[in-house]
C-alpha cells in the first residue's frame, strides 16, 4: 500500500463528519422550506393584500361642477371645454427644442417656459406637464396640426368653469379659483387634485359642497415608479348638483346696464316670498379672469379702483338711508300713539335745539305739513319734530322690525348688518350718552344709521306686504331639492301705520308735487310708489349754508351725496320691491328714482301675472289728502 | 513516476473509461436547475430571450464544456496544480488590492476584456484545492497539531483579510466558512471549534466596529426591515411581499405583479428566487430547492465514495461552497439573513458565477470519475 494506513482513520472521521455536515445542510433546507411555508401559506393572504396595494393605485377623477341657472333656465355658470397643451418629457429628446417649436404655434411667456422646465426636472418623466391652458380654438387646432412635429406635446381637452354673463353676475354667483392653503380645513381628497378649483366667492363659495359633487375614481395598475400600466376599473363619480336661482337674468342684465358707469347697487325682490329677481352691484369684475388666473395688472386695477368693483355693494355697501328711512319714523310715530298724523307741523326751513340749528333740505321751508305731506315732500323739519317726540328707542325698535340692522342668512356670503343706533350702542362704543340732537338726525335717516341696499329692499317689501317679516333669498332649488322660505311672520306693526307709510310713498311718486313724480311709472297697468333719499356724506358748514349750499356738481365725486330710491309696485296690489343706491350720485329723485322706475317697469312687464293688463290707473288725487282712519 | 495506487485493478483509466464513469444523471440535474433559471430570465424580460435568457444559455453551454474538460483531466493534475493555482489567485487578489483597478470604483474586478474576472471568486475555488492538497498530506493526528495549522490558517486568513478590505464582506465570510468546513472535514479536533466559536462570539463587538457604514446599515435593516420600508428595508420587504403573495401555486409564469411592475429589485440576479416563488409559488420554490438538495447529496456521496483524501475534501469543498450560495441567497430573499450580494447558483444571471460554479462541478466530477484512485500522502510531481 502506498497509502500508509492512516487513510482509514481519516476516512472514518471524514465519513462521520460528512454525515454531520449533510444532516446540517438538510436541517438548513428544512428551515428554508418552513420559512417558505410560513410566507407563502400562512401569511399569504396578508402579503397578497400588500402586493395589491403596491400594484393598484386609485386616481381621483374630478366630477363635473353643477350648473347654475336663473329662474327661467338661463345658464349663469357652466363648464366649458378648456383647450390645453401638455408635455410628456420622456417623449421628447430635447424639451427646449420642443418648446421652441411650440412657441411658434402658441406663444409662451418667459414664466411659463421656466415653469415647464422646472416641473420637468422635478416630476417623473412620464407625467404630463401642463404647458398652456385656455387656448383659443384656432391655437388648439394649430397645435393639433403640428403635433407630429412636436415631440412630447399632447393636445388635451379639460373642463373649466365658465360664466357666460361675466361681470353682470360677479357678485352673486362669484367665481372658482385654485385651492389655496386657507382651504386646508376641507378634507375632501378632491382638493388635492392638481388644477382643481373650488368656489371662492358668492354662491360658488356658499354652495361649493353641493356644486362640487363627489369624486370619481379610477383604479389603475402602476409599477414601482408610479407609471400607469393599465386601467382596472373606473367610477366616473357624481356630478355636482344643479342650482336654480330666483334671479331673472334679463332683469339683472338690464339693471346692470342701467347702472353702468356708476358705483351703484340695485336689488329687486318679490315682496311676498323674498325671492330676489335682480341683485346688481356696479362696477364689477369678470369672474372668468379669476378662474383662468388674474394678471397682476388686472388685480391692481381692481383693488385701486375708487368705485370698488370687488365689493358687493348690495350686501356689503353700507349707506345712510337718508329720507328713505322716513317711513320707518312715520310708522314708529303712528304706533307710538303720541302723534296724530293729521296734525300739521310748521316748517320754516330750520329748527333749533339747544344751540344747534337743524335744517330742512328746502331752505325756506315747506310751511304747514301733516305726516303724508311731509313724506311726499320729504320735509325734514316734520321728522325732526316727531323724532324728538317719540325718541330714539321707538325708532330703533321699528327699524329692527323692518329688518334694518339685521342680517337674513342670505345665500351670498358677506352680508353686513348695517347699523341702527341705540342708547346702549352709543354708550358701549363711544362711552358718551345719547344726545337728543342725534335722535333728530336719525329721524331723517342720517347720523349713525347705516343700511345696505338689500336691507332697503327688505324694508320696502315689509311695508308693501302688510308687515310680514319676509327675508330675501336667492336659491330656488339645489339638485332635486327645492328651497322655500319659511312663511313670513307678522312684524308687529299696525295696519294703520303701514297704510300711512304706503300712502306717503304713493304720493311721492304719483302726486304732481311728490319728489319722485318725474320718475313715476304711468304706463297702462303699471304704477309704483317710492321714496327718494339723498344721503349726505359731508358736513355742511354754517359759512357754506349762509353763502348757499354747494350743489353736488360743484364738489368732487367722493364728497357728493349718495342717491337712494326705494319703491314697490304695483301700487294697488304690490308684488315687487326695488331699492337703488347710487354712490355719490347726487339727488335721489334725479339719479336713483329713474333707474328704479325703469327696472320696475321691466320687472312688471316680465311678471307673468301682469299679462292680463289691469285697468289704466291715473295719477293719484291731486288734492293733498289727509289720512282717513278706518 | 506515478507514485500512487490507481485503482483496485491498478491500471490507468482511458478516456473511454472516464466517459463511462461520468455521472450523466448529475449533468441532467444541473441542466434542470439551469433551465429553471433560463425560464425565469425569459420571464424577467417580459417573454423575451433577450437580453438575459439567451446569453445565460450560452454561458451555461460554455460552462458545460468547462465541466467536461475539467472532469476528464486526471485528478492528480489538479492536485499538482493546487498550490500554483492558489498562488495565482492570491497574486490576482493582491493585484486588485495593491496595484488597483480603481477606475471602476469598487476594486473587485479585473477586466480581461472578454470577462470581468473576480479574483475573490477564483480565490474560493483555489483555496478549496489548496486546502484539500494540504490536508491530503497530513495524518489525522497531525491535523490537530498546532504547528500544522499555521499553513492552513494563513491560507484562509490572507485571502479573507484581502477580500474584507475590498470591501466584500459576503465573499470574505464565504472564504472563511469554506475554509473552516474543510478543517472540520479534514478531522481537526472538536476543541478547536469550541474555542474558536467562543472567540468568534467575543469578537462580534470588535468586528461590528470595523464594518463599513453601509454594511452596518444592511445588518440593522435586516434586523428590523419595517423600520424604513421605503429606504434600505425596501428590498427585503418587497421580496417578502412577492414571495408571500405567490401562495402555494404562484401567480403563473410571467404573471408576477411584484416582479413585472418593478417593485422587486435585481430580479434577474440576486432576487430571482423571489420571482420564481412569486410566479410558480411554493411548489416551484420547493422544486428548485429539492433539485439543489439532490446536487448537495450527490456531492456528499462523491466524498464518501472517494478513496483519496484530496478528492474527498475537494468534493466537500465544492459542495459546501455551492450550499452556501444557495443558503445565503434564498435566506436573504426570505428575510432570514441580511442583504448580501450573492447570486443563486446556476439560476441568477451572471457570467463569472456561472463559470466558477461549472469549474467547481468539473472538479467534483473529476473527483467522481477518479474516485477509486488511491494517492499517497506525498505523491510528488505527477508529470
Amino acid at each position: 500500500m502506498l497509502t500508509d494506513g492512516t487513510d482509514n482513520a481519516r476516512f472514518k472521521t471524514f465519513s462521520r463528519r460528512a454525515a454531520i455536515l449533510g444532516g446540517a445542510q438538510l436541517l438548513v433546507f428544512g428551515g428554508l422550506a418552513s420559512r417558505m411555508y410560513y410566507l407563502q401559506v400562512l401569511k399569504s393572504s396578508e402579503y397578497q393584500m400588500l402586493a395589491e396595494e403596491n400594484r393598484v393605485n386609485m386616481r381621483l377623477l374630478a366630477p363635473l361642477r353643477g350648473e347654475i341657472l336663473d329662474r327661467f333656465g338661463t345658464v349663469l355658470a357652466s363648464n366649458r371645454q378648456n383647450f390645453r397643451v401638455l408635455l410628456i418629457p420622456e417623449q421628447t429628446p430635447d424639451i427646449e427644442e420642443t418648446l421652441t417649436k411650440l412657441n411658434r404655434v402658441v406663444p409662451l411667456s418667459e414664466t411659463q417656459w421656466k415653469r415647464v422646465l422646472r416641473d420637468a426636472r422635478r416630476s417623473p418623466a412620464f407625467l404630463p406637464i401642463t404647458v398652456s391652458e385656455n387656448l383659443s380654438w384656432q391655437q388648439f387646432a394649430q397645435v393639433n396640426i403640428h403635433e407630429p412635429d412636436l415631440a412630447g406635446i399632447e393636445p388635451d381637452v379639460g373642463e373649466t368653469r365658465h360664466y357666460p354673463h361675466g361681470p353682470a353676475l360677479a357678485h352673486v354667483v362669484g367665481y372658482v379659483a385654485p385651492v389655496s392653503e386657507n382651504d386646508l380645513g376641507d378634507e375632501d381628497p378632491l382638493l388635492k387634485l392638481p388644477g382643481f378649483r373650488i368656489g371662492k366667492s358668492g354662491l360658488e363659495r356658499r354652495l361649493d359642497r353641493e356644486l362640487r359633487g363627489a369624486a370619481g375614481a379610477s383604479h389603475v395598475e402602476v409599477n414601482a415608479y408610479g407609471r400607469v400600466i393599465r386601467e382596472l376599473s373606473k367610477d366616473p363619480g357624481t356630478p355636482g348638483s344643479k342650482v336654480v336661482l330666483t334671479l331673472d337674468m334679463d332683469l339683472q342684465k338690464f339693471a346692470t346696464e342701467r347702472l353702468a358707469g356708476e358705483a351703484a347697487a340695485a336689488v329687486v325682490m318679490d315682496i311676498h316670498n323674498g325671492e330676489v329677481l335682480a341683485s346688481v352691484s356696479t362696477p364689477a369684475y369678470d369672474p372668468n379672469d379669476f378662474n383662468v388666473g388674474l394678471s397682476q395688472a388686472t388685480w391692481n386695477g381692481l383693488i385701486e379702483n375708487p368705485y370698488k368693483p370687488l365689493v358687493n355693494k348690495t350686501i356689503a355697501g353700507q349707506y345712510p338711508p337718508g329720507s328713505t328711512f322716513k317711513m320707518i319714523v312715520a310708522a314708529a310715530a303712528v304706533d307710538s300713539g303720541l302723534i296724530n298724523p293729521n296734525q300739521k307741523v310748521h316748517c320754516t326751513g330750520k329748527i333749533t335745539l339747544g344751540n344747534h340749528d337743524f335744517h330742512c333740505w328746502k331752505r325756506h321751508g315747506h310751511g304747514y305739513v301733516n305726516m303724508l305731506e311731509s313724506i311726499m315732500h320729504s320735509c325734514d323739519i316734520y321728522f325732526y319734530e316727531i323724532a324728538k317726540k317719540i325718541g330714539i328707542d321707538r325708532i330703533e325698535e321699528m327699524a329692527h322690525k323692518f329688518g334694518l340692522g339685521e342680517t337674513y342668512e342670505y345665500e351670498v356670503p358677506g352680508e353686513k348688518p348695517g347699523l341702527v343706533p341705540s342708547r346702549g350702542w352709543k354708550r358701549a362704543t363711544t362711552g358718551a350718552p345719547w344726545q337728543q340732537g342725534e335722535t333728530l338726525i336719525a329721524g331723517i335717516g342720517q347720523g349713525y344709521l347705516l343700511t345696505t341696499p338689500l336691507q332697503l329692499a327688505v324694508m320696502t317689501s315689509r311695508l308693501a306686504n302688510g308687515g310680514k317679516a319676509v327675508k330675501p333669498r336667492l336659491v330656488r332649488s339645489v339638485g332635486d331639492e327645492g328651497r322655500f322660505g319659511e312663511p313670513a311672520e307678522p312684524i308687529g306693526v299696525s295696519e294703520r301705520a303701514l297704510a300711512i307709510a304706503r300712502e306717503g310713498m304713493n304720493l311721492v311718486s304719483n302726486h304732481p308735487r311728490g319728489t319722485a313724480f318725474r320718475a313715476r311709472l304711468n304706463e297702462p297697468g303699471m304704477s309704483l310708489a317710492g321714496k327718494t333719499g339723498t344721503a349726505q356724506v359731508r358736513r355742511i358748514t354754517r359759512a357754506e349754508r349762509e353763502s348757499g349750499v354747494l350743489t353736488n356738481e360743484e364738489v368732487e365725486w367722493r364728497r357728493r351725496d349718495h342717491a337712494l330710491f326705494v319703491a314697490y309696485a304695483p301700487v294697488e296690489d304690490p308684488r315687487y320691491a326695488v331699492s337703488v343706491v347710487v354712490e355719490h350720485g347726487g339727488s335721489g329723485s334725479r339719479t336713483a328714482a329713474p333707474v328704479a322706475r325703469d327696472i320696475m317697469r321691466l320687472a312688471l312687464e316680465r311678471d307673468p301675472s301682469n299679462r292680463l293688463a289691469q285697468a289704466p290707473q291715473g295719477p293719484a288725487n291731486s288734492q293733498i289728502p289727509s289720512f282717513q282712519e278706518g | 513516476m506515478v507514485d500512487a495506487f490507481l485503482n483496485a485493478s491498478g491500471r490507468e483509466m482511458s478516456l473511454k473509461d472516464k466517459f463511462f464513469e461520468f455521472n450523466w444523471g448529475f449533468l441532467l440535474l444541473i441542466f434542470a436547475i439551469a433551465s429553471m433559471g433560463i425560464a425565469m430570465l425569459y420571464s424577467v424580460a417580459e417573454g423575451n430571450f433577450d437580453p438575459w435568457a439567451s446569453r445565460q444559455a450560452v454561458r451555461f453551454g460554455i460552462g458545460v464544456c468547462v465541466l467536461f474538460v475539467v472532469a476528464f483531466v486526471d485528478i492528480r493534475v489538479w492536485m499538482n496544480l493546487a498550490y500554483p493555482a492558489y498562488g495565482l489567485a492570491l497574486a490576482l487578489l493582491i493585484g486588485v488590492e495593491f496595484i488597483g483597478f480603481r477606475g471602476m470604483g469598487a476594486q473587485r474586478w479585473i477586466d480581461l476584456g472578454f470577462i470581468q474576472l473576480q479574483p475573490s471568486e477564483l480565490m474560493k475555488i483555489t483555496l478549496i484545492l489548496a486546502l484539500a492538497r494540504y490536508f491530503h498530506g497530513l495524518t489525522l493526528d497531525q491535523v490537530s497539531r498546532i504547528r500544522f495549522l499555521v499553513v492552513p490558517a494563513l491560507m484562509i486568513g490572507v485571502p479573507f483579510y484581502l477580500t474584507l478590505r475590498q470591501p466584500d464582506l459576503g465573499t470574505a465570510m464565504l472564504i472563511a466558512i469554506v475554509g473552516v468546513v474543510l478543517l472540520f472535514m479534514a478531522g481537526l479536533a472538536w476543541r478547536y471549534f469550541i474555542v474558536g466559536g467562543l472567540a468568534a462570539l467575543g469578537a462580534i463587538p470588535v468586528a461590528w466596529g470595523m464594518l463599513h457604514e453601509y454594511q452596518k446599515q444592511r445588518v440593522l435593516t435586516f434586523l428590523d426591515p419595517e423600520s424604513d420600508p421605503l429606504g434600505s428595508g425596501y428590498h427585503i420587504l418587497q421580496s417578502k411581499i412577492a414571495l408571500g403573495s405567490g401562495g402555494v401555486f404562484g401567480k403563473g409564469f410571467m404573471e408576477g405583479t411584484q416582479s413585472h411592475l418593478n417593485f422587486l429589485p435585481e430580479k434577474h440576479t440576486d432576487f430571482i428566487f423571489t420571482m420564481l416563488a412569486e410566479e410558480l409559488g411554493l411548489v416551484g420554490g420547493l422544486t428548485l430547492l429539492g433539485l439543489y438538495v439532490m446536487v448537495l447529496m450527490f456531492g456528499l456521496t462523491v466524498g464518501l465514495q472517494t478513496r483519496n483524501q484530496f478528492g474527498r475534501l475537494l468534493a466537500i469543498g465544492v459542495t459546501v461552497n455551492f450550499f452556501l450560495y444557495i443558503f445565503i441567497n434564498t435566506a436573504m430573499v426570505m428575510g432570514l439573513v441580511p442583504v448580501v450580494g450573492v447570486p443563486l447558483p446556476l439560476v441568477s444571471y451572471g457570467g463569472t458565477a456561472m463559470l466558477t460554479l461549472m469549474l467547481g462541478f468539473g472538479f467534483l466530477m473529476s473527483v467522481y470519475i477518479h474516485r477509486n484512485y488511491e494517492i499517497t500522502r506525498n505523491p510528488g510531481a505527477f508529470w
